[in-house]
């Protein structure tokens, strides 16, 4: 069977996600490597500028439309793709590795019994096979994965494929309307935090460990945030005391980032931590502790007091 | 009702790796394992559930010998009874779902709890195909849960927020940090686990769907530079940050 990759593109409140830019520029590199077609299939209601995909390599998407599926519903969306992956014979899968899609990825690869290979950093051709490289043990060790299946499912970590430029260009749409969606399990409401960004989707992330010395410190960390329309991590160290709510936490029991730029304030650099965040592309330390680990990963260092720094440097990035 | 836990003996989070001779595993002298952080989370609602809703809560491990250690913590927390589905050969995160499926059925565990993932391979991914094997619902990365008879409404986390997800038992739930907050063994807990016999039965094999070809370390980053220790250095930093790395 030849091959061909489908594309899961996600979309929240009807606008397509970054993400879906990625793994569909992703899909189509890698269509070009190995020589073969790639569209794309995305589930929602209305969807806004949804042919723009086209501007990422995707030449058509189908858009399976139920209003009640604007949320997500592991049951709807798993049977609706499936369907569709046997439908047009894809047998690459490619999805990102989103809260949405780490949930739907092994549901679609248990259907199909494939082989399935999460939060991809790399995608290699060789010699007829796809070998992906993922980071293990938060990032401590890295492993090439081969899947052996006939059908492949893989998730994209996010920040990671570079869509690039977009180039102007409309894919088309086949709209295919589900009509009795099973809801078995569906999402009822969505509790949104107050307007901040996640860690899991910032391109710069500004976090502070115990050398905030006390939870209203935290302050300097989120104005800092602001300046820089950055997201607020925290260590583990300040979630496990209760300063900061695990949803910020960077590391190993936290979440693992690739952010553009990592900002640690007062953050020594445990291992557990260095291992959620050493991916990052730039990553600032300043911490008055200059033997401190994190040091060893930073790009650029101040060895000083948080506390006349970051106002200072809240002050340069505001001028 | 019968519920049941699987845990995942890994790595401490704290260790260094390794990489093993055969370049494909870690090498694991040296190694303290653990209970995986976030099955404590799940042991911990599954002992709540039972509390509430009476039953049963039976542990499952698959892998060595060595996977009794923590089964016996659950078994302290206040788990019934542990069963260690014996294996040593390589697994993919398929196979090994398949195997947890047929033991859960075979238990009749209506509804299951795992950790959100365990911190040695990261795979977030056990709990939806396990469900998914056994044509049971699934809610991963859940922070909190309520059941009330057949129905069941829980929250997971998203990027930027949380989830409410309304499905039914039965069913698997793959815990988050923050659902609950594990109990401590007692004592006398400790001492009862020690007495109990877990039972040992050999893990169903099923085929690898993948594999991997080679372990690597990360490529060092290797240290930037001290560019000083007080706001005099702040201009120096931001310029860098504009026109060295081109982040800002």
């Amino acid at each position: 069977m030849p091959n061909k990759i489908l594309v899961v593109l996600e979309q929240r409140d009807n606008n397509i996600k970054k993400i879906s830019n990625e793994v569909s520029k992703a899909g189509f590199e890698l269509s070009q490597k190995i020589n073969c077609e790639v569209e794309a299939v995305i589930i929602g209601g209305e969807i806004n500028d949804l042919s723009k995909i086209g501007n990422f390599g995707i030449g058509k998407v189908t858009h399976l439309k139920n209003i009640e599926l604007t949320k997500y519903s592991s049951s709807a969306y798993t049977k609706s793709i499936v369907e569709i992956i046997n439908e047009i014979n894809a047998n690459i899968i490619l999805v990102g590795n989103t809260s949405l899609g780490k949930d739907l990825a092994p549901r679609i690869a248990a259907r199909l019994d494939a082989g399935i290979a999460v939060d991809v950093i790399k995608i290699e051709t060789s010699e007829n096979n796809i070998v992906a490289t993922r980071p293990v043990y938060a990032g401590k060790a890295l492993i090439d994965v081969k899947i052996n299946s006939e059908k492949k499912v893989f998730t994209l970590r996010p920040n990671v494929f570079n869509p690039g430029e977009s180039i102007e260009n409309n894919a088309e749409i086949i709209v295919k309307e589900i009509s009795s969606p099973d809801l078995s399990s569906k999402v009822i409401e969505v509790k949104k935090s107050e307007g901040k960004l996640d860690v899991a989707e910032a391109s710069i992330i500004v976090s502070g460990g115990r050398g905030m010395k006390e939870p209203a410190n935290f302050k300097l960390v989120e104005e800092l945030a602001e300046v820089l329309n950055a997201a607020v991590g925290a260590s583990r160290a300040v979630v496990d005391a209760g300063w900061r709510p695990h949803s910020e936490q960077v590391g190993q029991t936290g979440k693992t980032v690739s952010p553009n730029l990592y900002i640690a304030l007062g953050i020594s650099g445990a291992i557990q931590h260095l291992a959620g965040m050493r991916s990052s592309k730039c990553i600032v330390a300043i911490n008055k502790d200059e033997d401190a680990p994190i040091f060893q990963i930073a790009d650029y260092g101040i060895a000083g007091d948080i506390f006349e720094v970051v106002p200072a440097l809240i002050a340069e990035l505001k001028k | 009702m019968k519920i049941a836990v699987c845990v995942s003996h890994v790595p401490d989070t704290a260790t260094k790796i390794k990489i093993g001779n055969d370049a494909k595993s870690i090498d694991p002298t040296d190694v303290t394992y653990i209970l995986n952080p976030y099955d404590e989370f799940a042991i911990e609602e599954a002992l709540k559930t039972k509390e509430k809703l009476g039953g049963e809560v039976v542990v499952i491990s698959l892998g060595e010998e060595t996977n009794k250690e923590s089964i016996r913590k659950a078994l302290a927390m206040g788990a019934d009874n542990g069963i260690l589905l014996k294996d040593s050969g390589i697994r993919d995160s398929l196979s090994l779902s398949k195997a947890l499926a047929e033991e859960i059925k075979s238990q009749g565990a209506q509804l299951v709890f795992m950790g959100k993932q365990a911190v040695d391979y990261d795979n977030s991914i056990t709990g939806q195909l396990t469900a998914e094997f056994l044509g049971y619902n699934c809610v991963s990365v859940v922070v909190n849960l309520q059941i009330d008879g057949e129905n069941i409404i829980a929250e997971r986390e998203v990027e930027g927020g949380k989830e409410v997800v309304e499905t039914s038992i039965p069913a698997i739930i793959t815990c988050q940090k923050g659902l609950n907050e594990p109990r401590y063994a007692s004592l006398k807990g400790i001492m009862a686990a020690k007495k109990k016999v877990i039972e040992e039965k050999n893990a169903m094999v099923f085929e690898n769907k993948s594999e991997v070809l080679q372990m690597n370390k990360p490529l060092g980053k290797q240290a930037g530079k001290i560019i000083g220790n007080d706001s005099s250095a702040v201009p120096e930093l931001v310029r860098l940050l504009k026109e060295e790395a081109k982040v800002i």
